[in-house]
This record gives C-alpha cells, sequence and structure tokens, in this order.
C-alpha cells in the first residue's frame, strides 16, 4: 500500500480540487482528509459516515476557586499565559502540561480532559472510503487527530485490500503538515505562480527533503504568469521535484465546487484531461 | 488598536488584505504572524535586519545524576522524554518547553537550554513598522513563535496582524487580545465552509468581526445570506478581477495600482473603529 500526500505551502492553490480529482481517477484509493481544522473534502465527495470516535486532546487545566489562595505559584510557573490575573485559566492558552495542578500547595487545581474533536469513517457517494474528521473550534492538538486520522486510513486501507492512500494535506509547514508527512511514500505540491505560491514553493520542497520524502510538483493557473511558471520549472528541477501538471487559470473548479462535483465529474475538456495526464504520471512514479 | 487579518480556508486573501490596508493608512506596524509561509514581504519588499532567534527552553538531562527514576517521564505530556534502562533519552523536537521535568526531578539532574525554533526580523520607514517571523524549516512550533512575535506589537499604533490560515493553535495565537477581526473568504462553498468555522472561533473568543468578501462574482450568494443570518457586516468586497490576480501574481499591492482603493481601505478603517468604539 502506498500514500501519496498532496500538500501545497500556500494555501488555496487548489489541492483539493487536484486530490478529489485522482481520488475518483484511482480505482482502489482510501481518501484521508488531513486539513482538519478546516476540512473540504466531504463538501465534494458527500460522505455517509459508518463510524464516529471521539477524539480527545490534550487536557486543560481548571481552578477550583474555593480552594485557591490565589498565592501566584500556578501563573508564576505557567509557560503558556495560560491563567489569567483572576486565577482563572484560558483554555485556549493552555497546553495541558500539568505544571499548575503540580506547583499548586491547595490542590485546587484539576486536569481535565474534553472532546476535541471527532475522526470519521466514512463511504461516500461514489463508493470510496473516506476517513475525515473535525477538531473542536480553537483546539490543539491538530496533528495528533491528524495521526488518528490516517491511522483510520490506514486500517480502511488493509480492510478493503486498498492500494493506495490519497492525503489531503493543510497548507503551511509547521506541526499539522509535519503530521501530514511522516512516512508517505510521495509529497505532490501544488503551486501556482505567484510571488507567494513560488516562496511557499521553495519552503515545501525544504521540508519535503528535511523528511527525505520524494516531491512532484503541479503548477495550477500556470498561465496567469508564465514568467513566473518557468521559475518554478527552474526551483522544482534543482530540487529534484518533477512537474508532473500544468493546470491553466480556469473557472471550473469553482462551478464544480458550487455543484458538489470533483472537476472530472463536472467537465469533460482540456483542464480535465490536464489532471488525467498528471495522475497517469503520479500513478507511474508510485509504481501502482 | 490591534486588527487581526483571518480566513479558515487558506489563499482567500489575507495577505492581499492586510498588506493594501497597511498600505492605505499612516502609522502602522504590521505583524505577519504566518510564521510557517510569511509572505507579507514579498509584497511591501522592504530590507529587513534580524532582531531575535527565538527559542523555547528544552531539558538537557545530566547523565551523572539522572538515576532513571522515570518520574520526568511520567509527567510529560508530549511524549518528549523516554526511559532507556540507564538513560533518559529527551525528544526535543516534541518539547512544548514547560518546564514540568525540571521541576519532578528529585535528583536536580536537569537543567533546560534554549533549541532555536525560528527567527523575527524587522524593518521601519515610510510610516510603517513592519515585523515578521519564520519558523525553521522542519519545526512544528509554530505558537511560541507568534507569541514572541507579538511582543514586539506598539500600542502607540494601529496594529495589523496578518495571521495563519485554519481554526487551530497558530490561528488561536494570533487572534489573542485583537480588538477586532477581519475575515477575508471567498464566494465558494470551501470559502463559506471555513468561514463558518473562523466565525465560531471569534465568537468564542469575543472578538468583533466584519467580513471582506474576496474574488467576489456572481453565482454563490450563500456567503451573503450566511453574514446577514450571523449579523456580521460585510465591510469590503474585492471584486473577481483577472488585473488583481496578475498584479497579485507579481507581488504588486493592487490598492498602489488601482485607483480609488486606498480610500475604500480608509474608509473600511474607518468603519471598523466605530464600530470598536
Amino acid at each position: 500500500m502506498k500514500q501519496l500526500a498532496i500538500i501545497s505551502g500556500k494555501g488555496g492553490t487548489g489541492k483539493t480540487t487536484v486530490t478529489s480529482s485522482f481520488a475518483v481517477l484511482a480505482n482502489n484509493a482510501v481518501v484521508a482528509d488531513c486539513d482538519v481544522d478546516a476540512a473540504n473534502m466531504h463538501l465534494l465527495l458527500n460522505p455517509q459516515i459508518l463510524s464516529k470516535h471521539d477524539f480527545y486532546g490534550l487536557s486543560v487545566a481548571s481552578i477550583d476557586n474555593q480552594l485557591c489562595t490565589e498565592c501566584g505559584l500556578c501563573k508564576k510557573h505557567c509557560r503558556f499565559d495560560a491563567i489569567n490575573d483572576n486565577f482563572c485559566v484560558e483554555s485556549f492558552q493552555c497546553e495541558g502540561c500539568g505544571v499548575c495542578k503540580y506547583v499548586c500547595p491547595s490542590d485546587a487545581i484539576s486536569m481535565e480532559t474534553n472532546k476535541a474533536g471527532e475522526a470519521y469513517e466514512s463511504i461516500t457517494r461514489l463508493g470510496l472510503l473516506l476517513a475525515h474528521a473535525k477538531l473542536g473550534i480553537g483546539e490543539d492538538a491538530s496533528g495528533k487527530l491528524i495521526a488518528v486520522v490516517r491511522e483510520i486510513a490506514i486500517r480502511m486501507a488493509e480492510e478493503n485490500k486498498a492500494d493506495l492512500i490519497l492525503i489531503d494535506g493543510p497548507p503551511g509547514t509547521g506541526c499539522a503538515v509535519i503530521a501530514t508527512l511522516t512516512g508517505v511514500d510521495l509529497a505532490l505540491i501544488v503551486t501556482e505562480p505567484t510571488i507567494s505560491g513560488i516562496h511557499d514553493l521553495e519552503r515545501a520542497l525544504e521540508v519535503t527533503s528535511h523528511f527525505n520524502i520524494p516531491a512532484l510538483v503541479c503548477i495550477n493557473k500556470y498561465d496567469i504568469n508564465e514568467e513566473m511558471a518557468r521559475e518554478i520549472e527552474a526551483m522544482s528541477n534543482s530540487h529534484n521535484a518533477m512537474i508532473v501538471g500544468k493546470l491553466p487559470f480556469n473557472k471550473i473548479p469553482t462551478e464544480a465546487m458550487i455543484v458538489g462535483k470533483t472537476v472530472v465529474e463536472y467537465a469533460s475538456n482540456t483542464f480535465t484531461s490536464n489532471i488525467e495526464e498528471m495522475w497517469s504520471k503520479v500513478k507511474e512514479v508510485l509504481k501502482l | 488598536m490591534k486588527i487581526a487579518v483571518a480566513s479558515g480556508k487558506g489563499g482567500t486573501g489575507k495577505t492581499t488584505v492586510a498588506v493594501n490596508l497597511a498600505l492605505s493608512l499612516q502609522d502602522i506596524q504590521l505583524l505577519d504572524c504566518d510564521v510557517e509561509e510569511p509572505n507579507a514581504n514579498l509584497f511591501l519588499q522592504k530590507s529587513v535586519d534580524r532582531v531575535e532567534d527565538v527559542s523555547i527552553l528544552v531539558p538537557q538531562i545530566d547523565d551523572d545524576l539522572c538515576n532513571c527514576c522515570g518520574d520526568c517521564v511520567a509527567f510529560c505530556q508530549y511524549n518528549a522524554l523516554a526511559a532507556l534502562p540507564n538513560k533518559v533519552m529527551v525528544f526535543e523536537s516534541l518539547c512544548h518547553g514547560c518546564g514540568g521535568c525540571k521541576l519532578v526531578c528529585p535528583e536536580k539532574a536537569i537543567t533546560e537550554t534554549g533549541r532555536n525554533i525560528g527567527y523575527i526580523e524587522k524593518s521601519s520607514g515610510n510610516g510603517l513598522d513592519f515585523y515578521h517571523g519564520i519558523l525553521c524549516i522542519g519545526d512544528a512550533m509554530a505558537s511560541p513563535l507568534i507569541q514572541r512575535l507579538k511582543c514586539y506589537a506598539d500600542e502607540n499604533k494601529t496594529i495589523i496582524l496578518d495571521a495563519p490560515p485554519g481554526t487551530a493553535c497558530p490561528m488561536i495565537t494570533t487572534l489573542k487580545d485583537v480588538d477586532y477581526c477581519i475575515l477575508v473568504t471567498e464566494p465558494t462553498p470551501f470559502g463559506l465552509h471555513d468561514l463558518k468555522l473562523a466565525v465560531e472561533v471569534v465568537e468564542k473568543m469575543s472578538i468583533p468581526a466584519g467580513i471582506i468578501i474576496n474574488q467576489d462574482a456572481e453565482g454563490y450568494s450563500e456567503v451573503e445570506e450566511f453574514c446577514k443570518s450571523k449579523n456580521i457586516p460585510i465591510i469590503l468586497r474585492i471584486p473577481y478581477d483577472r488585473r488583481i490576480a496578475e498584479m497579485y501574481s507579481k507581488g504588486i499591492p493592487f490598492a498602489e495600482e488601482l485607483p480609488g482603493w486606498k480610500e475604500k481601505f480608509r474608509e473600511m478603517y474607518e468603519q471598523i473603529k466605530r464600530i470598536i468604539e
């Protein structure tokens, strides 16, 4: 079983458009939506939830003000600035380390584990299996939830003898991206020929080399700035990342999204044949 | 006054708004808090100086003093410590720097040392104070770097914070203590879905918010209906315009080139000021 992660660095370059089309084109893939704090794949694939798993993130401190003497030790030791002047815990700030509870001389602090989100095993309207999740608003631990989604996807793929897991990744280069990339066979970076696209592509390529993951590049909207598109090609070459596709600036992705379809279902034209060609190249690299 | 520019979905135009707004006003401080992908200076083209290397404290274990009791390993919530038969190992990249292990160690075998997670650069001049943080490649600790970056906020100025995408910890860290949040969205189902999540965040944090519809075009009115139902004002619309997209691709802030836009950004700012007051 192979794992392909679709990432981008910069957000909004077309990761989900590409991943959802690959999901339709691949015969036997499980899809994992790892952009857990802004998941969109379900809007195109309309999943029916088969089973649901509660996700518990890090615990959060809670101060019993009946017991608290306001000695200030917790506040002094908290490195995350999570205890305010009224000796209440700012739950958004708390990272659940437990230091405040440890130093409290009055035993006024407890650590409470709350449900931080849900992970789902689903079957989509196309019969494809989808692992996805919803992180609670303002919750920490998106990296941990991504690991849960990936575990679910691997189990579903094993049970159904799928040969590929298609992972729709988050933007950025930090915690969430690292959790998405760990142990994948290949990364496809979707970029665009803009000054931010190219800057973020370079950082994304540095991340994939840092973790020794081979990378491919897709240039979306390549025709809004062809000179910049050539720069992207040169940069990708110098990082040994093959350009597997160039997609034109087109309204089709938005139109398809509005009717809740993937682009390869919605239309059949040069845009979609470009995606199909890109998919065959990716398949070849993955040796599927 | 602190104004954050955020969105749920990436690529909706946060940086475009933050930069164009900053360039339309006087006496501004702009903090680019998207430390994983800091892009604002690609549009400002300012020469920057490094002001600080940012590190978090991670434990260092003195093997001669450590008797492998395992108290630190049991205390660590992040799996950053592991007990081997005759040694405790530290996995620095997992450590959040809470300092708990040092507190619980009965042998006083733990000291702390800095681990570099990124750096902060600044530039000033032309009425614009600019700072950004850059997270080291392969590092997961965006939030501590954002927190450090926010320490440079100059309360005498109007401060604009360009937030990272999503609704998780880096975005929350950026939004903490701001007076107003501009949410940038696009009129698509993905844009709306992620806007709803971002609105939940600002509601939970009790931050007043207004919405900018970027790449505004006919064909998907659900975003407006949502704003109406939530009673959140639409404070600006930026049209779907290939010229703006092309300028963006080259790193040109469109308000510098297209007439009338600086006034629109200033009017929006006045509107925000009225709402806050």
